[in-house]
């Protein structure tokens, strides 16, 4: 059930976050796409946390409760994805970093076969994550070899976001049960694959590597930034004031 | 020179008296050159200043099935505002031009979204009055005279009546719902049903731009006869769910066979009009701060896609 929720949850908090951009995007065109990637995420978060809820026969949630009805520190999101939007390209940092990471690992997770309903939502999720990784990575090639001031702006976001990438491949209990049991992929493979591609889009960009330093974690224990919590009380404000309604 | 101009003048009328289409290259008076690339270019205007006053309920959706359907749905009206400014280019203009008029404030779009949207009963109201008003008076376009317009309004209406029908089940659920949630219901209606009506703008008496525009199959109905659709599709869908209009003048005319209701406020109208709605300001800030902070990105985008040129 962590393991889902990690997946679910990553996919809601990002999604929440593109949602905040709707009809204030640079061009109309990127107003679709940064909808249409929200919507994709908001349909694996459907999936994953459907399936996570139904794993306890004892007390079974639907999505929409795990969705609406957790606190803070139970979300199990990665601290990246909670970032605030900032601008354009904080976002696009944001995506490309998150998006390499997260086609890795939803690849791995079609693939395998110890839970064959998590590899059927991962199996259709790869197609969807594929454009994304494609729109953030050209995104990162424009701006870093477009203008002086984009390159910039850009390798700022970049360094800035930078502190959140090692919780992606910091290994903890559930990564490690969940990688023997084969949901999960082994994490240090994922990071050389991630840095290749990184790498590789990086250098097209015209743009440096960061050097990797102190790491910022805890997402995964559900010790958060305090960019969540106020994200939360937007999201969860109408099944929290009218208990038990629906919609 | 005078006599070709007749000519071809006479040839086009007699041309849209037949119901064909125009195409872009076809000749076509100044005139009705210039309404067409008003009405589009407003409509288009429409339909991105429309993704606001939805946009702020997406973070907000009450369910992750109802936040994916908003999302679907103001993706729509991007895509249509995409397609409505491409057929007006298609009229010799250029979009960025358009867009520039909208950002000055010189170009109007659609005052219905200079009302706010306060709960999320309003997002039911819009889905189902705005949109169900826009499809009303967006279906007979579907056959209008110049092509790129009829053909972009056959896509934009197809998706607008599936807007219409989430609106519906929005409010039909907030109706079997707690007493709170029929509230919230019954206060968006009460909102939102007279700035519905006075989407199909000034009755026929007072109308600028009615008569010619008939003339020229660019307008089918008039904007009175397409008003009393409205009132007579909504009175019997509000009942079915057990909310009551906000008019006390509307009743059921046998000789008609409609609805006779209540006047509308025309001064409220004309000064949304004038700019002096609740939301004007803020929505025309909105547009202007997304431009103005997008600006870098697509200087950038621009200057990218320069290089790549001057390297190939």
């Amino acid at each position: 059930m962590h393991a889902l929720l990690r997946l679910g949850d990553d996919a809601l908090v990002l999604a929440q976050r593109l949602g905040e951009w709707c009809g204030h995007a640079p061009a109309l065109e990127e107003d679709i796409a940064l909808t249409n990637i929200a919507l994709d995420l908001i349909g694996q978060t459907q999936s994953y946390l459907s399936l996570a809820g139904s794993l306890d026969p004892d007390a079974p949630k639907t999505d929409d409760e795990l969705a609406f009805l957790r606190s803070e520190n139970e979300f199990k999101n990665l601290l990246l994805v909670e970032q605030t939007n900032g601008h354009f390209g904080d976002t696009i940092a944001r995506q490309f970093l998150f998006d390499q990471y997260a086609l890795l690992r939803a690849k791995h997770v079609a693939q395998q076969t110890y839970d064959l309903d998590a590899a059927a939502i991962a199996t259709k999720a790869v197609k969807e994550i594929r454009y994304h990784a494609a729109h953030s990575s050209k995104w990162i090639i424009r701006l870093g070899d477009g203008t002086s001031e984009s390159h910039s702006r850009i390798q700022k976001s970049i360094n800035d976001l930078w502190a959140y990438t090692g919780e992606m491949f910091t290994a903890d209990d559930v990564d490690i049960a969940g990688s023997i049991a084969g949901l999960l992929p082994d994490l240090s493979a994922l990071k050389t694959q991630w840095d290749i591609e990184i790498d590789s889009v990086l250098a097209e960009a015209k743009l440096v590597r960061p050097q990797d330093g102190a790491m910022k974690t805890g997402g995964r224990m559900g010790i958060h930034t305090e960019a969540l919590g106020t994200m939360l009380a937007e999201m969860q404000i109408l099944p929290r004031t009218h208990p038990g309604a629906s919609w | 020179m005078i006599e070709t101009q007749e000519h071809l003048r006479k040839e086009f009328d007699a041309y849209v008296a037949a119901d064909k289409k125009i195409e872009p290259k076809d000749w076509m008076p100044d005139a009705y050159r210039k309404t067409l690339i008003r009405q589009i270019s407003q409509h288009a205007h429409s339909e991105i200043v429309g993704m606001l006053p939805e946009g702020k309920w997406i973070t907000r959706a009450p369910s992750l099935q109802r936040k994916a359907i908003l999302l679907a749905k103001v993706q729509d009206e991007a895509g249509h505002g995409l397609y409505l400014y491409s057929a007006a280019e298609t009229l010799g203009v250029d979009r960025a031009d358009l867009v520039a008029d909208l950002l000055s404030g010189k170009a109007k779009y659609s005052s219905i979204f200079n009302y706010p949207s306060l709960t999320w009963a309003d997002i039911g109201a819009i889905g189902w009055l705005v949109d169900g008003a826009a499809i009303m008076n967006q279906v007979p376009l579907c056959r209008c005279s110049y092509g790129p317009y009829a053909r972009a309004m056959t896509r934009v209406c197809k998706e607008e009546s599936f807007h219409q029908r989430q609106g519906y089940s929005i409010m039909m659920q907030l109706m079997k719902g707690t007493d709170a949630q029929k509230e919230m219901a019954q206060d968006a209606l009460n909102r939102w049903w007279w700035p519905a009506l006075m989407m199909f703008g000034p009755s026929d008496s007072e109308s600028m731009h009615s008569s010619q525009n008939m003339k020229w199959n660019i307008k089918r109905f008039s904007n009175d006869e397409l008003r009393q659709r409205m009132v007579d599709m909504t009175v019997p869908q509000a009942e079915c769910i057990g909310l009551k209009m906000p008019d006390p003048d509307l009743k059921w005319n046998e000789d008609k066979g409609g609805h006779d209701f209540g006047e509308i406020d025309w001064t409220e109208f004309y000064d949304v009009i004038a700019g002096n709605g609740i939301c004007n300001k803020e929505r025309l800030e909105d547009r202007n701060k997304a431009h103005d902070d997008g600006e870098w990105v697509r200087d950038a985008a621009v200057a990218y896609s320069e290089k790549r040129n001057a390297n190939t």
